[in-house]
């Protein structure tokens, strides 16, 4: 068991490591001139002066040989300090930081619900016995992930807010105001939690030993939440880190929908004046959510799977 | 009900583009009329593929004959025409200027279509490539490509065009770029599967034992062969990359202003989300439809190309 977490752990930093280089490659390699790029977002590029560029580029070690500059910024994040924004000019990890509370209730929220609305419609839709209501209800989870997440966002706003006032359309105070956004963006995630859910739930039904409870007797909600959910869940939390990607990605137009803040909201803000090192945290940040995802699966999955411990516990399947 | 139309399909979309021809002269009318029979019969049952395919065709139209659907100017507003409802004038209403939505969604077609086309190209090129490589020559190349792509699908697909899009800057075709850039690593994962499952076929090895080079047995038997899955991956994308580079332009990255892209005029309509509904839910729901059409058509080809394997 340890070697496993060690290996997992060990996959973890590797990824964090190759997910910093890729966005290093990107947004100081790509642009040619980071410096400028810079100094010139949301600015005419003729009005910036040269000399203050110099200054910029040595302040940035941009006058360095490129791998001096990568190992150094490496360095540096490695201790958890991803440079200062351009826009702002406070430290890079103190603004995610402080945008991050507003994105977690947020995305928590949203994965409530969505595993909830999702997981019932799931159940249900493999548990009706009428043919039309299953093929209605399967094609639900079609028509959500097909939907833009800014225009429901829209036609939510339109409706609860401005026709019926019921909540309020923009801003971050108070329970009320979380509703709008975190149903919105659990409409496209619940969509996909409802498809990986009904999926396997359709596979496991097919087993012999669902056969077998039913054989003995047991009762077709007994059958259906006792003995297929549980086996057919397994498969679906794979899928997790994915989730929480999406979640994270739907985030950012969810926020700027509804003018909350938050990390989705200051990435928005970041790309628009093109400050290379707020946009270079989130993008690392986006893997770390996703790594940390998997290790959470990971970690929980020997528990729910006793099978997965046997082999892990080998050392060939560890090694 | 399926099998029989792939069975009718197959010498049309069958991988090998070598195949000899049919020994016996075959009257072409009699087969030819008997596929369409059971085609047509295969589409009656389906309405939505139907309705898809309408849907999809009527998007590529506009995108190339606009002036086919309307003869209003996107771009020229009559000031008295200003907030109009939907109705027989206009039928999606117009906007703030007195611009006829509905012109400008057909107009959009063309910049929205070229930007997705533009996103799926560059990620099936860039994908397919990375997935081919792989996948053939196997070995340390593979082990590093592919490491490589499952730390790309690490980051969340639009973080990465996010990034990419700060690193490129703004515009229809950059934005797509982007997009493309963004979910090269999901092709390249098919891609390489199935140039892996491919290259132990008896049919690889028969044509390796006869001495043909090794691009012959790349790009006449291994490519073609490993082509289906990739391009039913394809069809998904396009209604993934229809979404994506409608949010890009929704959050300002897009087309500037006076362009009709779908993703940019639903977000204008949100200034006036208040009292014109029309301006933001009838352009969406353009975009809706043309990505569940997508993805309809999307399931159709799954199904089949199950079947080819």
């Amino acid at each position: 068991m340890r070697r496993y977490l060690a290996g997992r752990l060990g996959q973890a930093v590797a990824v964090l490591w190759a997910a910093y280089t890729i966005s290093f490659l990107v947004l100081v390699w790509l642009p040619g001139d980071p410096v400028s790029a810079m100094a010139a977002g949301g600015l005419d590029q003729a009005a910036v002066d040269p000399a203050q560029l110099e200054a910029l580029r040595r302040e940035y070690g941009f006058d360095r040989p490129p791998l001096v500059q990568y190992l150094d910024y490496l360095g540096r994040a490695v201790r958890g300090d991803f440079g200062n924004s351009v826009a702002t000019g406070r430290p890079v990890t103190s603004t995610l930081a402080d945008a991050l509370p507003y994105t977690l209730q947020l995305t928590a929220a949203a994965l409530a619900l969505a595993v909830l609305l999702g997981g019932a419609l799931a159940l249900y839709a493999t548990y009706t016995p009428h043919r039309w209501l299953r093929q209605l209800l399967m094609s639900l989870p079609s028509l959500g992930v097909s939907l833009p997440t800014f225009w429901i966002g829209l036609m939510l706003v339109q409706l609860l807010s401005f026709r019926l006032r019921l909540l309020p359309a923009f801003g971050n105070e108070g329970a009320a105001s979380l509703i709008l956004p975190a149903v919105t963006l659990a409409i496209p995630t619940g969509a996909m939690v409802a498809q990986l859910l009904a999926k396997s739930l359709l596979t496991t039904l097919d087993e012999p030993y669902v056969e077998t409870a039913r054989a003995k007797g047991a009762g077709r909600i007994r059958v259906h939440l006792r003995h297929a959910l549980r086996n057919a869940a397994l498969p679906a939390l794979t899928m997790v880190g994915i989730l929480v990607g999406n979640l994270m990605a739907g985030s950012v137009v969810v926020e700027t929908v509804f003018s909350r803040n938050g990390i989705g909201r200051e990435t928005v803000g970041a790309v628009t004046v093109q400050d290379i090192p707020v946009v270079q945290g989130v993008v690392v940040f986006g893997a770390l959510a996703y790594v940390l995802a998997n290790l959470a699966v990971d970690l929980i999955y020997p528990l729910l799977d006793p099978r997965i411990v046997v082999t892990a516990a080998q050392p060939r399947s560890t090694g | 009900m399926s099998q029989s139309l792939v069975g009718e399909l197959e010498p049309e979309t069958g991988p090998d583009p070598g195949r000899p021809l049919h020994p016996e002269p075959v009257e072409p009318g009699a087969v030819g009329g008997a596929e369409v029979r059971r085609l047509i019969r295969f589409l009656l049952r389906r309405p939505g593929l139907v309705l898809s395919l309408l849907v999809i065709a009527l998007v590529v139209l506009a995108a190339f004959w606009p002036t086919l659907f309307t003869s209003r100017d996107p771009l020229l507003g009559v000031p008295a025409d200003r907030f109009q409802g939907p109705g027989a004038q206009h039928w999606f209403g117009t906007d703030e200027l007195g611009r006829d939505i509905y012109a400008r969604v057909v107009h959009g077609a063309a910049l929205s279509l070229k930007a997705t086309l533009i996103a799926v190209g560059v990620a099936f090129v860039a994908g397919g490539t990375i997935g081919l490589v792989a996948g053939f020559i196997g070995g340390w190349v593979e082990n590093v490509l592919m490491r490589i792509v499952d730390v790309l699908l690490a980051i969340p697909a639009l973080f990465l065009s996010l990034a990419l899009v700060t690193a490129l800057g703004f515009g229809t075709v950059k934005v797509a770029v982007a997009v493309g850039l963004a979910s090269v690593a999901s092709f390249a994962r098919v891609m390489r599967s199935e140039v892996l499952r491919v290259r132990r076929a008896v049919y690889v090895e028969a044509a390796r034992s006869t001495g043909a080079r090794w691009y012959s047995v790349l790009l006449r038997h291994v490519l073609p062969n490993a082509m289906g899955p990739v391009l039913v991956l394809a069809t998904i994308e396009f209604g993934l990359a229809v979404l994506a580079v409608s949010s890009l332009s929704f959050l300002g990255y897009g087309a500037p202003p006076p362009a009709p892209e779908w993703g940019t005029l639903i977000s204008t309509g949100r200034n006036y989300l208040a009292n014109a509904w029309w301006l933001s839910t009838l352009p969406g729901l353009t975009v809706a439809a043309t990505v569940l059409a997508v993805n309809r058509i999307a399931r159709a080809l799954d199904g089949e190309s199950a079947t080819w394997r």
